[in-house]
């Protein structure tokens, strides 16, 4: 059996099958075990009830996408599964333990060539009434990966302790008997044994990362309708916003939300409201207000299948036209875009701090995998980008809200503060605020809100830029992990790739994208969508290689590290 | 008499300055505002009307603050000066303009406040039983008579030859919004 | 209403600069007047007070007083007091709309300002029509009034706001009439003095494209009963009520909706205690 750098394993089940959880479970036993893992769920449209699919990986190193195919798969049932077909890559080389009455085995799992090992789990529980089937399966998962049985036991006595003993007893009995029904069988791989690190870890979601980041960066009040798949930001942010003084307000709907946002930050309190596709069209005329009235505000979409009301609980990453160039007239925004379940921490976090100091709305592009997923991830160092807004405590007279000049910030007068009383306007307006239909005002206007964005140093911030060679990779989001695993691959075959992610979508940054393409002659642009967004985007504001080839496809199945491998690999042999 | 149950009930000498100033610093700023209005609305001829009036009534003002010697008629009247209702008889009717009103139709408005003010008056003269107080509402009477004739005056001079059409604005309205 | 900083200040101190482009003869200038009659009489500095509006002739308001104001997008003048009121209570919030903003657009924010009962002032200058858009059909019009885009009339039953607003759950409902200026500027007063939300109603004609308006002043007349606390009783009265009845006609005693904010925080790092492996 060999070492292998990560083990993927997959759970399935439906109706009250309960994998979701026993994928939690088994991440969080890894964890304390001192290993990384990253879980993403896959489920039918139901709400209880439906086919579900938990999907982790492992390593002794934290990981940001998926491996191309998955080592173990256990089975509670097959109902409904040929739905995760394409999801859940398997190969010759999987073990699949499925339960002989848990309906037919599907199509794909003997496509794939998979070894089959039969485990009657709702016999056992028949057996034994108090036995759950699917804590038989994580036992058996437990003890496939090498783990320590204690770290189960100890974990399931912490979860389950507050529902009693003979729970606690029922839950033990059933993990030790999953553990004692594979005892005679191998994986053919095995994770490294871990080793304790200096750091603190965490276990957390994408969407709870970006709930905190935001608050780091100084965010105190939320206004909210729930969407799926943002629902959680908003859910971390209600009972965690009054422990520092703020609050979140569940608004009617997004046009609500939106302005209430705008209210709230026109009253001093950096603002954030999150979302996804659907609810982001509708907050678009309000998101154009706050940046002609130079109101700071975040805007969190968190992607999912579009166009329309698309595929609600999957990964896309079409909502960049929208976000970019969504807004009428001529508004320049910020838009940046997390790279990982721990980069939603410092991406949220950046993104109040640029909105507050550039007084404007700041859009952050998250999407259902990193909102979604669960990490094990480093401690997010604390960054010292908190929101600091230009204000005035005196005045002209009459106060000129919109002066032109220097940076082309002007300080905003906070309610309550004498003589700053002026009225925030989505008119044209002149240096005071007061509507005009003139051209020089109009343009001046204009000018200082585009300038106010060129002129910000973003620092090194906006893009991740790894690695070198005349071969690049040109990608952003969470397709950023994927691209990362693929270029270490092709290193190890001797091609050097470079990355370049850009963080900061909008504004563009010519000379620094060009500084990252120097020395590049073939470029590899890889997103998902159906209509190449990013790739267009691209072309529009920078200079490219003549020779860009545009890897894209829509969701909902992620771009893995094997196909962005087999790209590099057509990209040397070219 | 007209119906003056929404107006100020005056007892002192010191609440009639005080309304009767009132009614005159309410004048101005109504003849003011409507001076604006006729200025943002490309309206010179009425704009000048309305200003011109404006100054009558702050000298009528500072006429009444002169009669009242030492009392600050202007704090007094913060307390007393209050209509219930409607507002200070000399206030022009808002609604009564138009941004094409001809200068008659605008005296008109003037000679109506005025009447209005002089029935105030008139009700204080025959109400009032302290004859000091009954002393002022005689000679504002007689004051406001004046301006009613002067008011009358102003309109003969004024008046549209008869035949002219009403003023007419060939353009449409503009959607603002 | 918030505790008050009892300043002597005069209705003009509440006006800004900046000459009001309403056409002449319009009602709102007359509810201007009533609003800074109503904030001297109330005695607030003008920094504490902010003048939220969205979009149409009388949401130009804010920008004529010399408070803060946001003239905001169309429909959503509510929501963006909302937000301020949330993060600032100390601010006394008043809101002005029309027909058109407050409740076609705007309706959905109505309902649930009005349910969600926070400290806010609601003005809705009615006047029956949108006029910044010239002259179509607003949910107060009637269903015979001829425009371009309803020719013969909209055939439509016009909104009743009023019991909407009881319906909805906001705390004081009043109609005023702007021609009577110190009327109104009382019932604004006592609205803003009223917890929760309060909603006035101002009859506000429109001189260019409502002239039949002039009517007005002599259809408005006091409410033929005293304004009660029971709101079934005030939905009969409101459900009969011509449309021309003045004066406060429901002062409700709902406990307004008063988030916490601003309040004393804990340490950032205890938020990342959950999260630790």
């Amino acid at each position: 059996m060999a070492q292998a750098s990560s083990v993927s394993v997959a759970f399935l089940g439906s109706g009250g099958a309960g994998v979701i959880t026993t994928g939690g479970l088994l991440l969080e036993a890894a964890c304390s075990a001192g290993w990384y893992g990253l879980l993403t769920r896959s489920v039918g449209p139901q709400i209880r009830g439906g086919e579900a699919a938990a999907m982790l990986r492992l390593a002794a190193h934290p990981l940001d996408c998926h491996a191309d195919h998955f080592d173990l798969l256990i089975a509670v049932d097959w109902l409904n599964a040929q739905r995760f077909a394409l999801e859940i890559s398997l190969g010759p080389h999987t073990l699949v333990i499925s339960d002989p009455r848990g309906g037919e085995v599907p199509d794909f799992v003997a496509a794939a060539g998979a070894r089959v090992i039969e485990i009657p789990m709702k016999e056992m529980t028949k057996a034994t009434p108090e036995w759950r089937a699917n804590m038989i399966a994580l036992g058996a998962a437990a003890r496939l990966l090498g783990m320590r049985e204690g770290v189960m036991q100890e974990l399931i006595t912490r979860r389950f302790g507050a529902k009693g003993t003979t729970v606690v007893q029922a839950n033990l009995g059933a993990a030790q008997a999953g553990a004692k029904a594979v005892a005679n069988l191998e994986l053919p791989v095995r994770l490294p044994v871990p080793q304790a690190g200096p750091t603190k870890r965490w276990r957390i979601t994408g969407n709870e990362a970006i709930g905190l980041g935001a608050v780091r960066g100084g965010v105190r009040f939320a206004a909210a309708y729930p969407i799926t798949p943002a629902s959680e930001i908003l859910e971390w942010l209600a009972p965690n916003l009054p422990r520092v003084g703020g609050v979140l307000v569940q608004a009617e709907d997004e046009l609500a939300s939106i302005n209430m946002i705008i209210g709230g930050s026109y009253g001093g309190a950096p603002a954030l409201t999150a979302t996804s596709g659907p609810g982001l069209s509708l907050m678009i005329e309000g998101i154009g207000l706050a940046a002609a009235a130079e109101v700071p505000i975040v805007v969190v979409d968190v992607m999912r299948g579009g166009p329309s009301t698309g595929i609600p609980t999957k990964s896309e990453q079409a909502d960049l036209n929208i976000a970019v160039y969504g807004l009428h007239g001529d508004a320049p925004h910020i838009v940046v875009a997390p790279q990982s379940v721990s980069d939603c921490l410092f991406t949220a976090q950046w993104a109040t701090y640029l909105a507050e100091a550039l007084q404007v709305p700041a859009l952050v592009l998250s999407d259902q995998f990193l909102g979604q997923a669960q990490a094990a991830i480093e401690r997010p160092a604390d960054a010292a980008f908190v929101g600091q807004r230009l204000t005035a405590s005196e005045f002209a007279v009459p106060y000129q809200r919109y002066a032109l000049g220097g940076t082309d910030v002007s300080p905003m007068a906070i309610p309550g503060t004498r003589g700053g009383q002026y009225t925030a306007d989505g008119l044209t307006h002149t240096e005071r605020g007061t509507p005009t239909s003139a051209a020089t005002e109009h343009r001046a206007q204009l000018d200082k809100r585009d300038n106010k964005l060129k002129r910000f140093d973003y620092g090194d911030h906006w893009a991740t830029l790894q690695g070198r060679g005349k071969v690049a990779v040109l990608t952003w989001g969470s397709l950023t992990g994927a691209a990362q695993e693929a270029i270490s691959i092709a290193r190890a075959d001797g091609l050097e790739v470079r990355l370049i992610a850009p963080r900061l979508l909008s504004p563009a940054r010519p000379e620094q994208m060009a500084a990252a393409l120097a020395g590049v002659q073939r470029l590899l642009v890889i997103e998902q969508t159906h209509s190449a967004q990013f790739y267009r985007y691209l072309r529009a504001h920078y200079q490219l290689p003549s020779n860009t080839r545009v890897l894209h496809g829509a969701g909902p199945l992620p771009i893995r590290p094997g196909d962005i491998h087999r790209e590099l690999l057509a990209e040397k042999a070219a | 008499m007209t119906d003056q149950s929404d107006a100020p009930k005056v007892s002192s000498l010191a609440d009639l300055f005080a309304v009767a100033y009132q009614i005159e610093v309410d004048a101005v700023e109504r003849y003011t505002m409507l001076a604006g209005q006729m200025e943002s609305h490309n309206n010179p001829e009425l704009a000048a009307v309305f200003r011109d009036l404006a100054r009558a009534e702050g000298i009528h003002a500072g006429e009444i603050r002169r009669w009242a010697g030492d009392m600050d008629v202007a704090a007094h009247a913060q307390q007393v000066a209050k209509w219930k209702k409607n507002e200070s008889p000399e206030s022009a009717d808002l609604d009564a303009v138009h941004y094409l009103m001809t200068r008659s139709e605008a005296l008109q408005m003037a000679l109506a406040g005025e009447e209005r003010a002089l029935a105030y008056f008139r009700h204080v003269l025959a109400s009032v039983t302290d004859p000091a107080v009954k002393e002022l509402a005689k000679r504002l009477v007689e004051e406001e008579t004046e301006h009613v004739e002067l008011c009358q005056r102003l309109i003969r001079k004024y008046q549209e030859p008869a035949g002219k059409p009403a003023p007419d604005d060939p353009d449409p309205a503009i959607s603002q919004g | 209403m918030n505790a008050e900083l009892k300043v002597a200040h005069k209705a003009s101190d509440y006006k800004s600069d900046i000459a009001p482009i309403w056409c002449p003869g319009c009602g709102d200038y007359h509810v201007l007047l009533s609003l800074t009659r109503a904030l001297a009489e109330l005695g607030l500095p003008p920094e504490q007070i902010a003048v939220i509006s969205g979009i149409g002739c009388s949401s130009r308001i804010p920008a004529y007083t010399n408070c803060y104001g946001f003239h905001g997008v169309h429909g959503r003048a509510l929501p963006l007091a909302t937000g301020l009121k949330v993060v600032r209570p100390d601010q006394t919030v008043i809101v002005t709309s029309g027909d058109g903003d407050g409740y076609s657009i705007g309706g959905n924010h109505f309902l649930h300002a009005c349910r969600r009962n926070l400290d806010l002032t609601l003005i809705v200058m009615d006047n029956h029509i949108y006029g910044m858009t010239k002259g179509q059909p607003s949910p107060t019009t009637e269903p015979d009034f001829d425009t371009a885009l309803t020719p013969g009339g909209s055939g439509l039953r016009p909104f009743n706001p009023l019991v909407i607003a009881l319906a909805s759950g906001a705390n004081f409902v009043a109609r005023a009439f702007s021609g009577n200026v110190s009327e109104t500027a009382s019932i604004i007063v006592d609205a803003i003095r009223h917890p929760g939300f309060s909603f006035v109603e101002v009859l506000s004609p429109c001189v260019t494209f409502r002239p039949d308006q002039k009517a007005w002043k002599n259809q408005v007349h006091p409410a033929p009963v005293a304004a009660t606390d029971d709101p079934a009783r005030a939905a009969r009265h409101l459900m009969s009520d011509d449309g021309f009845n003045v004066g406060v006609l429901y002062r409700g005693d709902r406990q307004p909706y008063r988030p916490s904010f601003g309040g004393t925080t804990c340490d950032l790092a205890e938020l990342e205690k959950e999260f630790e492996i």
